[in-house]
């Protein structure tokens, strides 16, 4: 005779029960704030050799940019299942938005809605490490400069890197260009990938054109300035400081399907023909989720 | 197989005497030569044991008459000052720097007697930008080539080694690229820098730093010098630290001052021979360097005991600092419990004003 089961009658009463914990409460935040502060007085944190501070990530910068991330641009973050839980990976973006707030709210998503908290490293142009505070701050956020020899250490290391090929061209075009991808570098980005064979993540931005609108380009001030431009737009400069202050655009953010690079070989970085292909492909695949994207959006605002 | 015959110059710094010192503890090694322009402190003379000193200048053909009449078969090379406070001015700093390293190289290709090479370098010949990667490897080279100082001299003189080891092929060269030193004892650029209470940074910039403990410095030169490895590397603690972290672990007050400002205060600190705040060392500040040590930790064969945060936690036992970690602490936790009883007594308010609900009761079995 087969040994007697046991079935449980009320399968829901197993788990006992269990009162809310409640939420912490404002003591505990400002304790949290108090123990912060005493951290950051005696530099008992880590930082890596990029100049990355998760500390100040977590505890400053990243609180400071989550109200635009939620309120202000009420982003969707969708397709977050293709960028791998664990290991190197290379989200390619399109850029857009005068200033690179778009880079800033991916950085969001991918921390706060992702399951396994997944922090981008961003790639940055040289420019943005010589401006003071600009510089230092993109380094504690954990941005690093834009050249293969970082984009491959942070890869091999297993981490997230996330990189704007359109550079300045994507970021400081006229507002009549809006959502039309310009050129993808020189393909670094694809080399990078396949010298270590992570997958690149096509990540496509919809509603960073809309924020700061660029009517026109004061070519003479941005040279004056050693700028790559000089933004016009409807409240900037006109309106002086008032004029930094984003439209409040409806923002999409969707990651596309990874493109796998790790079955050509780290050889194939140096088969130019590929690299162009593999760029043409990351390229159009981002074009296309734009144009869908638009499509989906209801409105510029809503 | 030991050398027979060592000639260390700069011997009267710390780090060359150190050395000395410890090779002449060696009983494999023959003879031990220290060369330096100034004689030695009382004190670094007892620690130097059998090493003979010579008064000498290496920048005077009378050093190939040292190494000749020696017969020395290697040459460690560590007189590169890298302060113009302490050579008394720039040029005399280039002069040493720069003409010294030709003469002693001239010399050491006239004797045939020598056999290993081993060049003090640094990491500041990567130089110091915002265009430059993150972490330097051996291979790479300075995005932007530095433009005058001591990172000048050292590329200049990096060069001239590489010509002499072309001229004599014979002789076995190795090359270390130093980070910033530190550790209670060792006088370098930073630990200078960091002793004073308030430290003048750049406002808006934050550098990278990586150090290395003068226990470990002084173990990877004993190595170049007594091994047979050949070839160039970076010599560095593992991990870094950005500077403001720095200044504030040592418990300093960080003061950070427009630019502009910063270079006054630095041509005022270089009168008085205080600190050194030369454009290279501002940009060194500015924007910090990290190498790669994988060819030191396996190749070359030494892992550095201290990392750099080990490092400066060394140096710090040396400068009480002037904010006091225990201050911090005492306070933190005050303010702590003020707030957690502050909590727990709104806590039980909120309970009397709205009581929890009460658990739900058992629920009825359900009909199948």
């Amino acid at each position: 005779m087969p040994e007697a089961r046991v079935i449980p009658l009320r399968p829901d009463d197993d788990e006992p029960f269990v009162p809310p914990t409640p939420p912490p409460g404002w003591e505990d935040h400002l304790a949290d704030a108090v123990e912060f502060l005493r951290r950051r007085v005696t530099g008992e944190y880590e930082t890596d050799e990029f100049g990355f501070d998760p500390d100040l990530t977590d505890h400053v910068l990243l609180p400071v940019l989550r109200p635009f991330y939620e309120k202000w641009f009420r982003v969707d973050a969708l397709g977050l299942e293709n960028v791998p839980a664990t290991g190197g990976g290379l989200v390619v973006a399109n850029h857009s938005g005068t200033l690179p707030v778009d880079a800033l709210m991916t950085t969001v998503a991918l921390h706060d809605e992702h399951p396994a908290q997944r922090r981008l490293r961003l790639l940055g142009a040289d420019l943005v490490f010589d401006v003071p505070f600009i510089g230092s701050l993109s380094r504690k956020l954990g941005t690093t400069l834009a050249c293969n020899e970082d984009a491959e250490r942070l890869l091999t290391e297993g981490e997230l890197v996330g990189v704007f090929p359109e550079g300045f061209k994507g970021v400081g075009k006229p507002f009549s260009e809006r959502y039309t991808l310009q050129r993808f570098g020189r393909g670094g980005f694809v080399s990078a990938a396949l010298r270590t064979g992570v997958p690149i993540i096509p990540c496509a931005i919809v509603g960073a054109e809309e924020i700061y609108p660029m009517l026109g380009n004061a070519k003479t001030a941005a040279r004056l300035l050693g700028l790559p431009y000089f933004p016009i737009t409807p409240t900037f400069p006109l309106l002086g400081p008032l004029g930094l202050v984003p439209l409040p655009s409806k923002w999409l953010i969707a990651f596309g399907e990874p493109i796998e690079t790790a079955s050509y070989g780290p050889a194939a970085a140096e088969d130019p023909m590929l690299v162009f292909n593999l760029t043409d492909q990351v390229r159009e695949n981002i074009q296309q989720s734009l144009y869908r994207l638009l499509m989906q959006r209801k409105g510029v605002f809503s | 197989m030991p050398p027979a015959v060592v000639l260390v110059t700069g011997v009267s710094r710390w780090l060359g005497g150190a050395l000395a010192a410890e090779l002449a503890a060696d009983p494999s090694i023959g003879r031990v030569i220290g060369v330096d322009t100034v004689p030695p402190s009382p004190e670094m003379l007892r620690r130097l044991g059998r090493t003979e000193f010579v008064r000498a200048d290496i920048r005077n053909p009378l050093i190939g008459k040292v190494i000749a009449a020696a017969s020395v078969d290697t040459v460690v090379h560590m007189n590169i000052s890298s302060t113009p406070a302490g050579s008394g001015g720039r040029a005399p700093m280039k002069e040493l720097n720069v003409i010294g390293t030709m003469q002693l190289l001239a010399a050491c290709q006239a004797a045939p007697s020598v056999r290993r090479f081993v060049l003090k370098s640094t990491t500041a010949v990567y130089g110091a930008s915002p265009r430059d990667p993150a972490v330097f490897t051996e291979t790479m080279q300075a995005r932007l080539v530095p433009s005058g100082g001591f990172a000048k001299d050292s590329v200049d003189i990096e060069g001239y080694v590489r010509s002499f080891g072309r001229r004599r092929p014979d002789v076995d060269i190795a090359v270390l690229r130093f980070t910033n030193f530190i550790g209670p004892r060792i006088d370098s650029l930073l630990t200078g820098f960091l002793r004073m209470p308030v430290v003048p940074t750049a406002m808006g910039y934050d550098a990278r730093v990586q150090l290395l403990h003068e226990d470990d410095a002084l173990a990877v030169l004993v190595r170049a010098t007594t091994g047979d490895w050949t070839g160039t590397v970076n010599v560095g603690g593992k991990g870094t630290l950005l500077l403001s972290q720095a200044i504030r672990r040592l418990g300093r007050v960080e003061a950070p001052l427009p630019t502009p400002a910063l270079g006054s205060v630095g041509r005022i600190s270089r009168r008085f021979g205080f600190v050194d705040y030369s454009p290279e060392q501002m940009r060194f500040l500015n924007f910090g360097r990290v190498v790669d040590t994988t060819v030191l930790r396996t190749e070359f064969g030494l892992v550095p005991r201290y990392t750099t945060a080990e490092a400066l936690a060394d140096y710090a036992r040396t400068v009480p600092p002037v904010v006091s970690p225990r201050l911090v602490e005492t306070t933190s936790t005050r303010l702590r419990s003020v707030l957690g009883r502050a909590g727990d007594a709104a806590a039980a308010l909120g309970e009397r004003l709205n009581p929890a609900p009460p658990a739900p009761g058992l629920r009825a079995v359900r009909d199948a």
